[in-house]
């Protein structure tokens, strides 16, 4: 039993720490655009695009650095316009949301094509796993380098939110647009800028999914993560750090179909990759009531009412 | 009289807006635009042959794009369609496996109806959980339709699978006399009719019966709704579960007419196309008839593209992608005062005259 147990968890572990890191990007990247009063369902075409132009800028220039660079500003680029087509007199943001996540996985599509064959650097794993002698847990904790950034930023949001004047005014304009025209603030302004740079974070984890797991470029590198994110921003109450946990909670059930292989038992793989989005409903449904506003909301957010 | 012009030429002047970007788009790679845009419409509606293809590609776009409309005019935003298409055209290739059916168009009908209950079932499991949970119902349909994927890939390539297909999986084929043959000898079998029959049959609904306004008086104004005693619970799940079992019937007819079997070419994101359909048409039914005509035509030219100009076979989703957001941000224009707006500049083009009483002619 314990032969197998043992690879099992590892490889549970391992796929956690692999998976969760482009959720852990992308609903971070989401938190804060949601915090700025709202939703932005594109973040599923940021993160196939800026994992195309992370996997790109890696190939021509030869430094895995330099693509997580072009993914993190092309995530930003495409959020931009997210940004500034919602600050459109009636223009819906969810609606916005579907049209980006067409444009940006068809445009990822198109410049990515030549970059299905070739082979681009991949980012340096961290053996954090030296300490131990057994090859299974070195290898399970090879971690993304990205990983450190990602909680970085999510202990940056915590604290920016709670103790700086930029957090102050983005979470202002979450909870109420008129107090924060009644301030003098562009209400647009302070929201274009957070989905920005929620697209910015959003776009490591696309990086992370080109450039270190799965490591390469094809049509089906994202299957709705960058949607699951959006739920799991409403799992986690729109905080930074429950996010994290959130994130590898995640990254853990979608790695139960391949480590489920990785000792041989293969029945059921399709279902097992279903486990994630399923898991998604159950939490969404537990964690929401009808005709209540989800704990910890913004209040400005159309999706929560 | 005026509002109609409006919603007629502010989609049409968006997706001449797309047209021309997409010329542009295609120009920084290197590719002539009007060569582009020649086989676009030559692809599409050049001959009978690429007209067959298009009506063909249509006949689901209309099917999913319903899938989304009726939804919408009740007031939610359903994204999943695919997946009910496909759990649609899974159930309709499992019928067979189940029961002996008749070997003539009882058979068709009831693989038909199959498809329509089991995507109707789910769609309208998004819209309760939204009723009954108030989870978001257009994440919670996305996340079913990456369900339903799994469960059709898990049956297909397991239980389902027909010993015979070595390379790619599928279920058993489904008996020639329960196919959906063409329309008079052509290639555009007659899932297009039921298509066009659905979107006319449910605009009528809409516009003209009680049970059609009250669903649009709940997605119009729920207030209302609540002060008048409708049922929207109700009603909202009425609308799901027809737009869902439409995405299934596009699903059954796509296996009882094009593929034969269920297998994984089935998943060809007609339902995320459906969704640009059904908005262009501002969700109504009838003109999404037009519309999926159209963009069965852009998919049925993207392979002449892709042949012919070297275009990546994505061009054409891109193609979709620039439309949807200038359909999206044409909104904007709407309710613009353009007397007002005219005025305005006119005004603000003039040189600034200091009131002076005399001088006022041209000098």
């Amino acid at each position: 039993m314990k032969e197998i147990l043992l690879p099992f968890l590892a490889a549970i572990l391992g796929g956690a720490l692999r998976v969760g890191v482009p959720f852990l990007f992308v609903s971070l990247g989401e938190c804060l655009t949601e915090k700025s009063g709202r939703i932005n369902l594109g973040l599923e075409g940021v993160l196939v695009l800026s994992a195309m132009a992370g996997f790109g800028g890696s190939y021509l220039s030869g430094s895995p650095w330099i693509g997580v660079l072009m993914a993190s500003a092309t995530g930003a680029a495409l959020a931009l316009l997210h940004g500034l087509l919602c600050s459109l007199p009636r223009v819906n943001d969810v609606a916005t949301g579907i049209a980006l996540m067409l444009l940006g996985t068809g445009l990822a599509f198109y410049w990515g094509k030549p970059l299905i064959q070739p082979q681009a650097t991949q980012l340096p794993p961290l053996a954090l796993g030296s300490w131990s002698s057994s090859a299974l847990v070195q290898s399970a904790l090879q971690v993304n380098p990205l990983l450190p950034i990602g909680l970085l930023i999510a202990l940056a949001l915590y604290w920016g939110f709670a103790r700086t004047r930029w957090g102050l005014l983005v979470r202002l304009a979450g909870d109420s647009a008129s107090a924060t025209k009644a301030l003098g603030y562009s209400v647009n302004g302070i929201r274009i800028a957070a989905t920005a740079a929620g697209g910015a974070i959003a776009g490591l984890g696309g990086a992370s999914l080109t450039l270190f797991y799965p490591g390469s470029w094809n049509e089906g590198i994202s299957s709705g993560q960058g949607l699951i994110a959006v739920a799991l921003v409403i799992f986690a109450r729109w905080s930074p750090l429950r996010c994290v946990g959130a994130a590898m909670l995640f990254g853990g059930a979608g790695a139960i179909g391949p480590a489920l292989q990785s000792i041989g038992i293969s029945s059921g793989y399709n279902l097992f990759s279903a486990v994630p989005y399923v898991l998604t409903l159950v939490i969404l449904v537990i964690s929401c009531r009808p005709g209540k506003v989800a704990e910890g909301s913004p209040g400005e957010l159309s999706s929560a009412r | 009289m005026h509002k109609n012009l409006v919603d007629a030429l502010l989609p049409t002047g968006a997706l001449i807006g797309a047209l021309l970007l997409f010329g542009l788009f295609v120009w920084l790679g290197g590719v002539s635009p009007v060569e582009t845009w020649v086989l676009l419409f030559r692809g599409a509606f050049g001959d009978w042959f690429s007209w067959q293809n298009t009506l063909t590609r249509a006949a689901p776009l209309m099917l999913t794009a319903l899938c989304v409309a009726l939804p919408a005019r009740a007031g939610l935003v359903i994204i999943g369609g695919e997946g009910a298409l496909v759990l649609g055209g899974l159930a309709a290739a499992a019928v067979p496996y189940l029961l002996p059916l008749p070997g003539n168009v009882a058979g068709t009908v009831i693989v038909c109806v199959a498809g329509f209950v089991v995507g109707a079932a789910w769609i309208a499991l998004a819209g309760a959980l939204r009723q009954y949970r108030g989870v978001n119902e257009t994440i919670s349909s996305l996340l079913l339709a990456y369900t339903a994927i799994a469960i059709f890939k898990q049956l297909v390539e397991g239980p389902m699978r027909d010993p015979a297909t070595l390379n790619k999986p599928s279920t058993r084929t489904l008996d020639e006399a329960i196919r959906i043959g063409g329309i008079m000898g052509s290639d555009v079998h007659c899932g297009f009719v039921i298509g066009a029959f659905a979107c006319i049959a449910l605009g009528l609904w809409l516009a003209l019966t009680a049970r059609g306004f009250s669903v649009r008086v709940v997605g119009g104004n729920p207030r209302t709704a609540q002060l008048v005693g409708l049922p929207a619970s109700g009603l909202i799940l009425l609308a799901c579960a027809l737009g869902g079992g439409c995405a299934g019937l596009a699903g059954a007819i796509e296996v009882a007419a094009v593929h034969t079997n269920a297998n994984a070419s089935l998943i060809a994101g007609y339902g995320y196309a459906g969704i640009l359909v059904s908005f262009i048409a501002r969700h109504n039914p009838v003109a999404i008839i037009p519309v999926a005509i159209l963009f069965g035509g852009f998919g049925a030219a993207g392979s002449l593209l892709q042949r012919r100009l070297g275009l990546p076979d994505a061009s054409v989703q891109v193609l979709q992608g620039i439309a949807f957001v200038l359909i999206l941000a044409s909104e904007a224009l709407r309710g613009v005062d353009w007397k007002a707006a005219g005025e305005m500049f006119r005004r603000s083009a003039m040189p600034r005259e200091v009131p002076l009483n005399s001088s006022t002619k041209p000098t």
